[in-house]
């Protein structure tokens, strides 16, 4: 028997093509819980910006606040929940505005005892939070999934199927905007 | 009688309800009244002595766009302060369904209120989210007014109730007079136009085909531009030939717009819709210019059917031509225009609109008490 001999000829071609075979689907695997994750990150960050502006609309309409406070939060929260598609936009509006509202100096105070207040604006902080959370997560997600699809591997074998790639969510969500206060501040406390 | 006008938007910032208030403030202190404007503004801006600072506006998004508002616990405290100084018969606000220092007004103060409604707003969801606590501010209102049939309507449609129908003033007196810009008309004769040139309802490229028409018989013929916009985009289908007796003054002083209506020997007014008013077309008048302008039912109704200026099918460039032509020929008929305008004009001018406003005043101020800060 020589090297050149068909019969080890097919099992060297047979046992490479097996080895292919388990690598490649343990590629596909792996891409396939990159997108579940990713659905996963979605569907909290979509729960996660509805709770935002319902606790938004709740507090608009709760009577704390002026008129024109309510009236501008009430459009900002209304927009950014029923925006379909292109959310970012509203999303973002939606923080400017809350933005804005929180951070007139002594807001909190300005409350003063009335019943519920203390609880609605918590509630709303975390509702923020949560924002800023999942979008954290989702994007990480995004990131993984776009790194793992552009292999060449994944690209020549069309390892993803027709799943289009999915696209980072940039909206604004921090309620400390963008200036010094809120360098290196990973959680957008309400200032007041 | 002592006046509280509220004003939303920044006092400095140019816009047609600050423009508003500035003239029906000044109207009613020369008719004798005590007139009080509190109003967001900048601070170091420089203000009448009768404007009372409330507070910079803040920008923030509203109805898709950046808005700059004054708003929030802060601002109605200054609000109540004014009114506890002020001690006024009666409380007019403007725009009070705006998110700003006028419905704050609305909120903190009882007693006689007045408010004016300017601007056409679609009825939106949102509003209905926030619509018990706008409602119960709005509701103290005991007299509406709207500068338009477009704001009345929009009025009713979301208010309920009726409103008594104002127009915007115009302050007749700073317009009847000026010197016409160095050279012109000229001897060729001259058109003028006024506007944006990049909004189409202005019908701009309307009165661009009518002067390319015109300007092929009569070699002499000029035609001045005053407004924002790009000239050369606005001049993109232009005969390059043409361009020469075309020109640009851009966005000008509030001087050289009265001047500008002094020196042409017809003004244009081509819109093609969305006017309510035409505080463009009053203006013009008020300078006395012969007015050729589209047919729309609001210029109809300001030039009186066509007695205080000529009217021309709306979007037909060839009839503007023609009627802008018969005007050049006729120099009788030019004058004859320009003093029915100038006298259908008065019924628009400042002092005459605010005696109509004074009167809602007064219909309201009996038995209603003093405006008083709300408990």
């Amino acid at each position: 028997m020589s090297w050149g001999s068909p019969v080890i000829y097919t099992i060297v071609v047979v046992a490479a093509v097996a080895i292919m075979g388990v690598y490649v689907s343990w590629r596909a695997g792996r891409l396939d819980r990159l997108h579940a994750r990713l659905e996963a990150a979605r569907a909290a960050l979509d729960t996660a910006l509805v709770r935002r502006s319902s606790v938004a609309l709740e507090l608009a309409s709760s009577g704390l606040l002026d008129p024109a406070t309510s009236l501008l939060l009430a459009g900002a929260a209304h927009d950014a929940r029923a925006a379909q598609t292109d959310q970012e936009l509203p999303q973002s509006d939606l923080t400017r505005a809350l933005r804005a509202v929180f951070a007139q100096p002594g807001f909190r105070a300005s409350l003063g005892r009335t019943e519920g207040a203390e609880e609605l604006l918590t509630e709303l902080e975390g509702a923020a939070h949560q924002v800023f959370l999942a979008r954290k997560f989702y994007n990480d997600a995004v990131a993984a999934t776009r790194a793992a699809r552009r292999r060449p591997l994944a690209r020549l074998l069309r390892l993803a199927g027709g799943a289009p790639l999915p696209e980072f969510f940039e909206i604004e969500d921090s309620l400390v905007g963008t200036g010094e206060a809120a360098e290196g501040a990973d959680m957008p406390h309400l200032t007041g | 009688m002592r006046v509280g006008l509220v004003c939303p938007y920044t006092w400095d910032v140019p816009g047609g309800v600050q423009e508003h208030i500035w003239g029906l403030a000044d109207a009613l202190i020369d008719l004798g009244h005590h007139v009080s404007v509190i109003s967001p503004a900048d601070d170091d801006v420089p203000l009448p002595s009768y404007v009372v600072p409330a507070g910079r506006a803040v920008p923030v998004p509203y109805n898709g766009s950046v808005a700059r508002l004054a708003f929030g616990f802060l601002s109605a405290s200054r609000v109540r302060r004014w009114l506890k100084e002020g001690n006024f018969d009666v409380l007019h606000v403007h725009e009070p369904a705006a998110p700003s220092l006028s419905l704050l007004a609305c909120w903190v103060a009882d007693g006689p209120i007045v408010a004016t409604v300017h601007t056409a707003i679609p009825r939106s969801r949102a509003m209905l989210a926030a619509g018990p606590i706008l409602q119960s501010a709005l509701e103290k209102i005991s007299g509406r007014i709207a500068v338009s049939e477009a704001a009345r309507t929009t009025l009713v449609e979301h208010f309920g109730g009726d409103a008594v129908l104002i127009p915007n003033g115009v302050p007749v007196r700073k317009y009847e007079k000026a010197d016409p810009l160095p050279g012109w008309p000229g001897e060729g004769g001259a058109l003028g136009f006024l506007g944006r040139m990049d909004e189409p309802r202005k019908g701009f490229a309307v009165l661009l085909r009518a002067f390319e028409l015109l300007a092929a018989q009569r070699p002499g013929l000029r035609l001045l531009v005053a407004g924002h916009g790009d000239a050369d985009e606005a001049l993109g289908k232009t005969p390059a030939a043409l361009r020469d007796r075309i020109v640009m003054l851009g966005q000008v002083s509030d001087e050289d717009k009265v001047r500008v209506y002094h020196s042409v020997d017809v003004f244009c007014a081509p819109n093609t819709g969305g006017e309510s008013f035409g505080i463009v077309l009053a203006e013009a008048m008020a300078a006395g210019a012969p007015i050729v302008a589209s047919d729309l039912d609001a210029f109809r109704q300001v030039l009186r059917r066509g007695e205080a200026g000529e009217l021309f099918p709306n979007g037909d460039a060839a009839a503007l031509a023609a009627a802008a032509g018969r005007l050049l020929d006729q120099p009788g008929r030019r004058a004859e225009l320009s003093a029915a305008a100038s006298a259908a004009v008065r019924e628009y001018d400042w002092p005459v609109v605010a005696r109509d406003v004074v009167r809602v005043y007064e219909a309201v101020v009996p038995g209603a008490g003093r405006v008083e800060v709300a408990p």
